[in-house]
């Protein structure tokens, strides 16, 4: 068989933008792997994004969100719309393989090719997304993808990365987990716009949505904003409810643009982006170095110097400069 | 910190499939957890797919690898239908990988319908990985 040498990013940016999806999952890749050639390509899409409603699905593992994704894959597709998903997965902190299963549930609709169903490994990222999830979302979205569905890894109750990183949170809460104390707690129930209750065939359900149906009438959660989060029971086994979930993220995403809440979450969601990348950088920075850090370490075990100093020697700060700062 | 962290960008992706009638998965589960302990994403299908679907899935998650296990004996006409789902698709620089029950004869067949490496049932873990391993970086990434 014939193999294609490698293909300049920036020759599969038109090809992004015409929807191609051999380009897209190329592209995603090339951000993944953080390939420094590729970053050029990637500040050239970033100008056709912003159109996208990006919704976020949380919950623990187990909860059913691979497939609560799948049965809104169906449910959207059918709508004429097209999809993208980013399903996130847990890396091995040992191996640092992984064993990317949502794909299992979401198959008939993505391998259909109405949707793009992209999985994803944390690579030694906490917080619950991976470190290229938003360049994936940004590539499909400027590929014409919406909605676009970020599903986390299962999270405990204080993984709420995707906040920042999506326009709709759907917290997914199985049922028999919890009491009502659970659903006062602050952390991961906080952060929902849309509250789903899954498996509402069984016989607890009914129990979890009125915890935290009492839990949201003590008020909202997120000050600053005029959306009552709804709780919606669902079941995958009957397809109960399917549509008002669907009908319901439609409507969080009309209320952004009518309150002008949109403006102010996505100015909010970009703050944070560009910092967690700063961050990310430093930490690259500080891995590359690896020597200078070496260097600064042994110094500080010797008492030479102190641990304040060696940050702001790493980090290239002269001394002036951060005197004058503290 | 982890010490022997690999560089993201030499990270191998296999797409780990079933084709065809054939509910047989330990296999293809030992295989995707042997794979993951070395170090490589395994993305599972799940079972009964047909060629395209598996094509499809291996295009959006731009795998280096497809490992297709089969021990239905059909391995014949079913990575036939997969080569040339591949080649219509444009993807024929996505390796492919076969393992399961495939009698010696078979081979050369398989090797025209555009298997890169058929991986025998008596294969030892650290073979798969070297043999899988080898495919990818000798080409290197495009």
């Amino acid at each position: 068989m014939t193999r294609a040498g490698y293909r300049p990013s920036h020759e599969l940016v038109p090809l992004v933008l015409s929807g191609s999806r051999l380009a897209i999952a190329r592209m995603i890749s090339r951000a993944e792997g953080g390939y420094a050639e590729a970053s050029e390509a990637l500040a050239e899409l970033y100008k056709h994004t912003g159109k996208a409603h990006i919704v976020g699905i949380t919950g623990v593992p187990g909860a059913g969100k691979s497939t609560l994704v799948a049965a809104l894959i169906k449910s959207l597709t059918q709508g004429g719309r097209k999809v993208g998903v980013v399903a996130v997965d847990p890396s091995s902190p040992f191996s640092g393989g992984a064993i990317l299963g949502d794909r299992v549930r979401m198959n008939d609709a993505a391998e259909a090719n109405q949707a793009f169903v992209r999985s994803m490994a944390t690579r030694g990222h906490l917080g619950g997304l991976a470190p290229a999830t938003l360049q994936a979302v940004d590539i499909l979205d400027a590929a014409g993808y919406s909605p676009i569905i970020i599903e986390t890894v299962g999270v405990g109750q204080d993984e709420v990365e995707i906040v920042s990183a999506a326009h709709t949170i759907v917290v997914l809460s199985p049922p028999g987990l919890g009491d009502d104390i659970q659903a006062i707690k602050a952390g991961i129930l906080e952060i929902a716009d849309i509250h789903v209750v899954s498996k509402a065939d069984k016989p607890e359900a009914g129990a979890a949505v009125a915890a935290l149906k009492g839990m949201l009438a003590l008020g909202p959660a997120r000050s600053g904003s005029t959306w009552a989060s709804p709780v919606v029971a669902v079941s995958s086994v009957s397809g109960e409810q399917m549509d008002k979930l669907t009908a319901t993220i439609d409507k969080h995403w009309k209320h952004l643009h009518e309150s002008g809440e949109l403006a102010a979450r996505q100015r909010n969601n970009s703050r944070t982006r560009i910092f967690n990348t700063a961050r990310h950088l430093f930490q690259q920075q500080f891995d590359e170095r690896a020597d200078d850090l070496e260097r600064q370490l042994q110094a500080v075990v010797n008492r030479e110097t102190d641990p304040q100093s060696a940050a702001h020697a790493l980090l290239g700060w002269n001394q002036e400069r951060s005197q004058r700062e503290i | 910190m982890a010490t022997t962290q690999k560089r993201t960008s030499d990270i191998i992706r296999v797409l780990v499939a079933k084709l065809g009638l054939d509910g047989h998965d330990r296999g293809a589960k030992v295989v995707a957890r042997i794979l993951r302990d070395a170090g490589m994403e395994v993305i599972y299908t799940g079972l009964y797919k047909t060629a395209s679907q598996v094509v499809n899935a291996a295009i959006q998650e731009d795998v280096d690898v497809i490992g297709v296990s089969l021990l239905s004996g059909a391995h014949v006409p079913l990575f036939r239908e997969l080569g040339k789902c591949l080649r219509e698709q444009g993807a024929e620089h996505i390796f492919v990988v076969a393992g399961g029950v495939i009698p010696e004869q078979d081979y050369p067949a398989l090797t025209q319908s555009g298997v890169d490496l058929i991986i025998p049932q008596e294969a030892r873990a650290e073979l798969i990985v070297s043999n899988i391993t080898e495919l990818v970086t000798k080409r290197g990434r495009i």
